[in-house]
């Protein structure tokens, strides 16, 4: 089923949850919906099964306007971060509710309906539970069973609100995977809300980046995490130094130290932050285009060797990291003297950073220059 | 079936949205309409009546006859009775209830349970079959009648049996309000104050009384409130002497079925009033002190 | 009763001993008074005793009266519990601390109140002794007079949970389909339904017991509308301890066996929850 959102809005007083949201959902893509807290992910998941109101613009389920339906007629099946199981119904009537609330004319026979939850237990792989209870159950069979009670009614989209968000982080992995292999399984088109950006890389098709109410980028994996459109959407991805710097021709310059040679001259002259992810710096020779730095401290963390590098002549500090096994690592010593370049970077105008809560505008989708040096 | 998607209550912060209750889940107007008004026909009829009646009777002889009657040398004593029990029965239930519930909410011990029902046991006797028990050890025919009597020391039909009859009655309500606060609680501030040096003694007065201050507050307005109301028990075991040992409620009895309607009434306003002001001031303490009560049960 | 394990907080013995002692003496050596002395009377005795109809007749009056206000606070109760957990109206502070009225009220004070209400000259009985329902001086009146001692107990058990009702569970039912009515009936009540009972057994206790709200506005007529407490009185002043020991160690059983119910019921409830 493909799910059109067109310019939907919705206000809670005098908050703007969502500001003319639009989104184009293809028939069984699994979606994350990813962003901080009120930046109206969950109300736009809401707004999709019909538990809030819009104010204005239209969700259409194919091609049927869904407003016209209450939350009962849009067969959605929603699934809520902490479960929302019927504690005094066995597991098997939980999964049976759906079909079991139908009027005569669409409820199947009885033994249909045990033949249904026999089968969907068996698909979460919780076979043989059916007359447990649910505070006998584990966090993450509970979100299976709330999966397989959503499942029951064959909805048209699958709505599911960070469901891992209440359990373990080991178990938060297993079911990561566990869903993916579902969805390629059943083919529901899904859409799910997270703030864990991890979650949403790992287990989504397709990611859209929510903030203050707006989209701030839809796209794939690779798209969001190699071309971030917006500071925040490359911030919030993943770890982030931020440079003040100056374009000035094809040279980028740093209080008056060139940091960085541009390939090409997009990019207009004028002051621009340099958002550098700490894993795209590399050591290099010291007649080579990059910043002198100086280190700072080192520390080995497992599978990932962090550094902290002050810009020389500078009161600028950038984090580096590396895997362990890297062959840069040995360089990285305490109050060692290096050359480094980045490798990749993003360019954004200055001062349009993480806008902080209390600024009104939308964020604005800006142009950006690209910059990918080859390895040396 | 026609559904109302407008949203009824607007959030109070605005990075919450979730929290409030939408048209989604919400019965339909007619309906929240017609149970809101039979429940509060309801409460009219069986709650509201009544009080509002109490005063309207005590006023009906005029102001003048409404202060008069609390001048007479009975009712007089019988108030004077019933503050003295009170006096009496609420300290002594109030030292009670703190241990007791420190000794369940602070420990762990076998019986536990036990003891909580044991606690609870006066609740579920019948008043009447609460002064009966007196009677039965210290009546004339009782136990240690005879050797009472051989000592010339009253307990029934004497004010002592009145105590003793409404300390039994209100027993459980202080330490009913303490136990489930405190064990809430738990003992992580008591065990911080004691690991920074203080004593026992000081870490009750300046750790555990504070953070327990409102249920108390309320299961001492309770327990007063019963105590002075108490009527069954202490019927059983005063004798009914005019002046002597009549409280308040059994004054009330007395003037009722000599047919005194308005004094009767007027005594029993003075206790009516005293319910509202127990009610109040739980209401204020609610409303005022909502977080502090929030924050202390919700350790 | 006296094993535990180490805790540095002082004061065990001090709090267990006086809390033991006090109770030992007010509550728990009287009540035993009672049992010894019902015992005194022999299996028969105590049998003949209540068996005389008098004495059943106020039995089953108490009992079976306590009963159905008990169900008419449990319908009641839950109606008025519902309306203030989730909906908003003017005045609903003020008629949220009349509740717990009954609590505060003096048994006495309720009695005559009452009794002036329901009277035939009363504000509200004045409309009923017209279509010939007399409540004052009635089996009827006994019932209307537990339902007030009653009420607060159903209203103040189930508003909790109601309260902590998760709004989550009525949206699951909703996304799946359930309308309005299914949701409340299938997914709420159910829930609530333990704490339901409880306050229904509360109530039930309080109301077998009651004296002092009853019996001004009962009639106290021997085999019609008089309640057991009244004749553990009257026999106490015709010097028949025998026989109101009696009746009270029959009223004891039944309150202990409606307490211990009711502290299972607490536990169930407990139990399932966890």
């Amino acid at each position: 089923m493909d799910i059109h959102i067109r310019d939907v809005s919705k206000r809670f007083g005098a908050f703007r949850a969502l500001r003319d949201v639009n989104l184009d959902i293809a028939s069984g893509e699994l979606i994350a919906l990813l962003g901080p807290s009120g930046s109206g992910k969950t109300t736009l998941l809401r707004a999709i099964a019909g538990l809030e109101s819009i104010d204005a613009g239209q969700i259409k389920f194919g091609e049927e306007d869904a407003a016209r339906l209450p939350v009962q007629g849009r067969r959605v099946g929603f699934v809520f971060q902490h479960y929302a199981l019927f504690k005094h119904m066995t597991i098997g009537e939980n999964v049976a509710f759906g079909l079991s609330v139908r009027d005569k004319r669409h409820r199947p026979a009885a033994a249909e309906i045990q033949r249904r939850v026999q089968e969907l237990l068996e698909l979460v792989q919780l076979p043989g539970l059916e007359k447990r209870y649910p505070n006998q159950l584990s966090g993450g069979q509970k979100q299976r069973v709330a999966l397989a009670r959503a499942l029951a009614i064959e909805p048209r989209v699958l709505l599911l609100d960070e469901p891992f968000g209440a359990l373990d982080a080991k178990v938060r992995k297993d079911l990561r995977r566990w869903l993916r292999a579902l969805h390629d399984r059943t083919g529901y088109t899904t859409i799910f809300v997270t703030h864990d950006q991890e979650e949403a890389l790992e287990l989504a098709d397709r990611i859209v980046v929510m903030n203050r109410g707006g989209i701030e980028q839809s796209g794939s994996v690779d798209e969001l995490y190699e071309h971030p459109a917006t500071p925040f959407v490359f911030d919030f991805l993943g770890s982030t130094n931020i440079i003040e710097a100056d374009v000035l021709g094809r040279r980028l310059v740093h209080q008056q130290k060139e940091i960085a040679t541009l390939h090409d001259s997009i990019h207009p002259n004028g002051p621009v932050d340099v958002y550098v992810r700490p894993g795209d710096l590399r050591a290099v020779e010291a007649n080579s285009p990059g910043m002198d730095v100086f280190v700072r401290w080192v520390q080995r963390t497992g599978p990932i060797v962090r550094a902290e590098v002050n810009l020389s002549g500078t009161e600028t500090v950038l984090t580096v990291e590396l895997p362990h096994l890297h062959h840069d690592v040995p360089l990285f010593k305490a109050d060692a003297r290096l050359r480094l370049r980045m490798m990749q970077f993003s360019l954004y105008p200055r001062g349009s950073r993480l806008p902080s809560r209390s600024v009104v505008e939308p964020p604005i989708l800006i142009g950006r220059e690209r910059e990918r040096a080859r390895l040396s | 079936m026609s559904v109302d998607h407008s949203l009824l209550d607007p959030p109070k912060l605005p990075f919450e949205p979730l929290i409030e209750r939408n048209a989604v889940i919400t019965e339909q107007p007619w309906v929240r309409w017609l149970l809101t008004a039979l429940a509060l026909v309801f409460l009219s009829a069986f709650l509201l009546l009544p009080l509002v009646s109490v005063f309207v009777e005590a006023l009906r002889g005029g102001v003048h006859a409404y202060f008069a009657a609390f001048k007479e040398p009975d009712a007089l004593a019988a108030i004077k009775l019933t503050l003295l029990t009170a006096a009496i029965a609420v300290p002594l239930n109030l030292v009670f209830g703190i241990c007791a519930a420190w000794a369940i909410a602070k420990f762990e011990f076998r019986g536990k349970q036990i003891l909580i029902t044991l606690i609870d046991l006066p609740f579920s006797v019948s008043p009447v079959v609460a002064g009966l028990i007196y009677v039965i050890i210290f009546g004339a025919q009782g136990w240690a009648g005879p050797w009472l009597a051989a000592h010339d020391i009253k307990i029934i039909f004497a004010v002592p049996g009145i105590v003793l009859a409404t300390i039994f009655i209100t027993f459980p309500f202080i330490a009913r309000e303490l136990i489930p606060l405190m064990q809430e609680q738990g003992q992580d501030d008591e065990q911080a104050a004691l690991s920074l040096g203080a004593s026992g003694w000081q870490t009750f007065w300046n750790i555990t009384l504070p953070n327990i201050r409102w249920g108390l507050l309320y299961g001492v307005l309770l327990c007063n409130a019963r105590a002075m109301g108490e009527f069954g028990a202490v019927s059983v075991v005063s004798g009914h002497i005019r002046g002597k040992t009549n409280t308040m409620p059994l004054h009330i009895e007395i003037l009722y079925n000599e047919y005194a309607f308005s004094a009767a009434f007027a005594v029993a306003s003075l206790l009516a009033l005293l319910a509202l002001l127990t009610l109040g001031l739980k209401a204020l303490v609610e409303w005022r002190h909502a977080d502090e009560l929030a924050a202390t049960r919700r350790h | 009763m006296r094993a535990r394990t180490f805790t540095p907080i002082p004061g065990f013995s001090l709090t267990l001993g006086v809390t033991i002692t006090y109770l030992c003496l007010i509550v728990l050596i009287p009540l035993a008074g009672v049992f010894f002395k019902a015992a005194g009377l022999g299996l028969e005795g105590l049998w003949n005793t209540l068996s005389a109809p008098r004495v059943l007749a106020s039995l089953e009056l108490t009992f079976g009266s306590a009963l159905i206000a008990a169900c008419a606070n449990a319908v009641f109760g839950l109606l008025v519990a519902w309306v203030f957990v989730r909906y908003e109206f003017p005045g609903k502070r003020l008629f949220d601390s009349t509740i717990d009225l009954p609590f505060a009220l003096p048994t006495a004070v309720a009695g005559i109140a009452l009794t002036s209400l329901y009277a035939g000259n009363g504000w509200i009985g004045q409309f009923l002794e017209p279509h010939g329902i007399k409540v004052a001086y009635t089996p009827l009146g006994i019932i209307v007079a537990m339902t007030f001692i009653g009420l607060p107990f159903v209203v103040r058990t189930v508003e909790p949970v109601l309260r902590e009702a998760e709004k989550e569970l009525e949206e699951a039912a909703a996304s799946l389909g359930a309308n309005r009515w299914q949701t409340v009936s299938r997914v709420i009540l159910p829930a609530v339904g333990p704490a339901l009972l409880t306050g229904f057994a509360l109530a039930l206790a309080r109301a077998v017991g009651e004296y002092g709200s009853i019996i001004f506005i009962a009639g106290n007529i021997p085999m019609v509308s008089e309640i057991a407490p009244l004749l553990i009185i009257i026999k106490l002043e015709e010097f028949d301890y025998a026989g109101a020991t009696a009746i009270a160690a029959a009223m004891l059983v039944i309150s202990f066996t409606l307490l211990l119910a009711i502290n299972g019921l607490q536990a169930y409830v407990r139990r399932r929850k966890a």
